[in-house]
């Protein structure tokens, strides 16, 4: 594979080679073993919006594999404020590193990107588009907890209409033949163009209001924030925020093996007392993304893993 | 005389150019705009629109005259008349028969509807790439953001 732009530049057997290979990356990205695959490679974080967990597991994921990193910075200081174009800085960019991750405020900026540059491309978040390697972590900690992508019972909740997160996970969801319960209110449901595709490709959805009975079945539950900064109206955030809390009371007669995920940052949708149920795997979720972002880009740079890494030392 | 042939001659016939028969009704200036017409440097234009028509309703009519429109042109055309015919004329008669031939892609024909979509941002370079998914109906997507475009905001984003 080359640049990831969206999950469909994975096959479904792509996806499960690289859920094995991150597995397989686990005492490397835990720094309880040196494996050097990425040295002298270097990775451009090129950030033109805030992150903290992606740009840093980035860089972590590439430190870790002995791979070095180059930052944008803060866009404010950087020659983007001067009128640079991403055209421009891609391929300035292009000639100091080996791969770029990219996350822009504009969608289609990954593709775009893509097609300037000779390196590949990880798409990390543009606009309200995608988000391929967040949707990759999310597969890894779904399968450490069931052991498989295939055929569960997943329940997204909160703002489905703006987070891209969602977005490219219900897509790989429906591949993998999941149940999807689609659970916010109705001024932030699955855009309509998306729930019709799911549904073309053999989705099974079903979209409610109401979160607590859905909780019984579920073996996954996957929390969003209601992002304040996407409304154009205060009255309107007032009116729906706040209205999914999960609490540990909710989760007495749940399913065992049911996780709690969530892609941070969290505001009021998962109390603090949820933390310490064996339910409770969004803290997991973050770290998955050192791992899986090591095996992505080990797989983007065409660098084998190989097939035993020595135990934990 | 059908109401075909009625409607064709509502104009006189034209010696030398291009006749561009069954636009949708009211789609004529659409047309122009995408010949890149400006109606002050042009050669001799003749429109007729909203007449009855048995494959559309109504449509509109278009001769150009002394000019032989290239296929590159007739193309960007499907964007709004894919069921357009063409005839190129040369002396009072029908010297070729044209037709709409759509590749995989229309570039620099329109740009994106999304106005967030990155090749709407200021002096970015790269060519604005529409896919075609389908002819009929027209499915057109944009090769960069991946949004389906709704044909007629895309009418009014044309380069």
């Amino acid at each position: 594979m080359n640049s990831l732009i969206t999950m469909n530049d994975l096959t479904n057997e792509d996806i499960h080679r690289i859920l094995l290979d991150a597995e397989k990356l686990l005492p490397v990205a835990k720094g309880n073993f040196h494996l050097p695959l990425l040295e002298g490679k270097i990775l451009g974080n090129l950030f033109f919006e805030p992150s903290t967990r992606t740009r840093m597991s980035f860089e972590t994921a590439m430190k870790r594999l002995g791979g070095d990193v180059i930052n944008l910075g803060a866009v404010a200081s950087s020659s983007v404020v001067k009128g640079e174009t991403l055209h421009d800085t891609i391929r300035m960019v292009d000639g100091y590193s080996d791969i770029i991750a990219l996350r822009h405020p504009r969608q289609g900026a990954a593709q775009y990107a893509s097609d300037c540059a000779n390196v590949p491309i990880a798409n990390a978040g543009d606009g309200a588009g995608h988000h391929p390697t967040q949707t990759m972590l999310d597969l890894f900690t779904i399968k450490q907890a069931h052991g498989k992508i295939e055929n569960l019972n997943v329940v997204l909740v909160g703002d489905l209409r703006f987070g891209r997160t969602v977005h490219s996970l219900s897509y790989a969801l429906v591949r993998f033949g999941c149940k999807l319960t689609l659970v916010s209110p109705e001024s932030l449901r699955l855009p309509e163009e998306i729930v019709n595709e799911l549904k073309t490709q053999g989705g099974e959805l079903t979209i409610t209001e109401d979160l607590k009975p859905q909780l019984k079945d579920a073996d996954v539950v996957y929390m969003t924030r209601i992002q304040k900064e996407r409304f154009p109206d205060e009255d309107e955030y007032v009116r729906v925020a706040g209205i999914y809390k999960l609490v540990a009371n909710d989760l007495s007669s749940v399913k065992n093996d049911m996780i709690v995920m969530h892609p941070l940052p969290r505001v009021d949708e998962i109390n603090p007392d949820v933390d310490s149920t064996r339910h409770a795997a969004y803290f997991e979720q973050a770290f998955n993304g050192v791992v899986t972002r090591m095996a992505l880009l080990c797989n983007m740079l065409n660098v084998p893993i190989p097939e035993k890494i020595g135990g934990e030392q | 005389m059908t109401a075909d042939e009625q409607a064709m001659r509502r104009v006189t016939a034209i010696r030398n150019g291009t006749v561009i028969d069954h636009i949708p009704g009211g789609m004529v200036l659409q047309a122009l705009q995408i010949f890149n017409v400006d109606g002050r440097h042009s050669n001799p234009i003749s429109l007729v629109m909203n007449v009855p028509s048995r494959k559309l309703g109504t449509k509109d009519i278009l001769k150009i005259e002394d000019r032989e429109l290239t296929q590159e042109e007739l193309d960007r055309l499907a964007l709004i008349a894919p069921m357009a015919s063409v005839s190129i004329i040369r002396n009072y008669s029908v010297a070729e028969k044209l037709s709409i031939q759509l590749g995989d892609e229309m570039i620099n024909v329109a740009h994106c509807v999304y106005s967030n979509c990155i090749s709407n941002a200021e002096r970015e370079p790269l060519p604005h790439r529409l896919k075609v998914l389908n002819t009929s109906p027209m499915t057109l997507q944009c090769h960069y953001c991946g949004r389906n475009q709704n044909l007629d905001r895309l009418v009014k984003n044309l380069l």
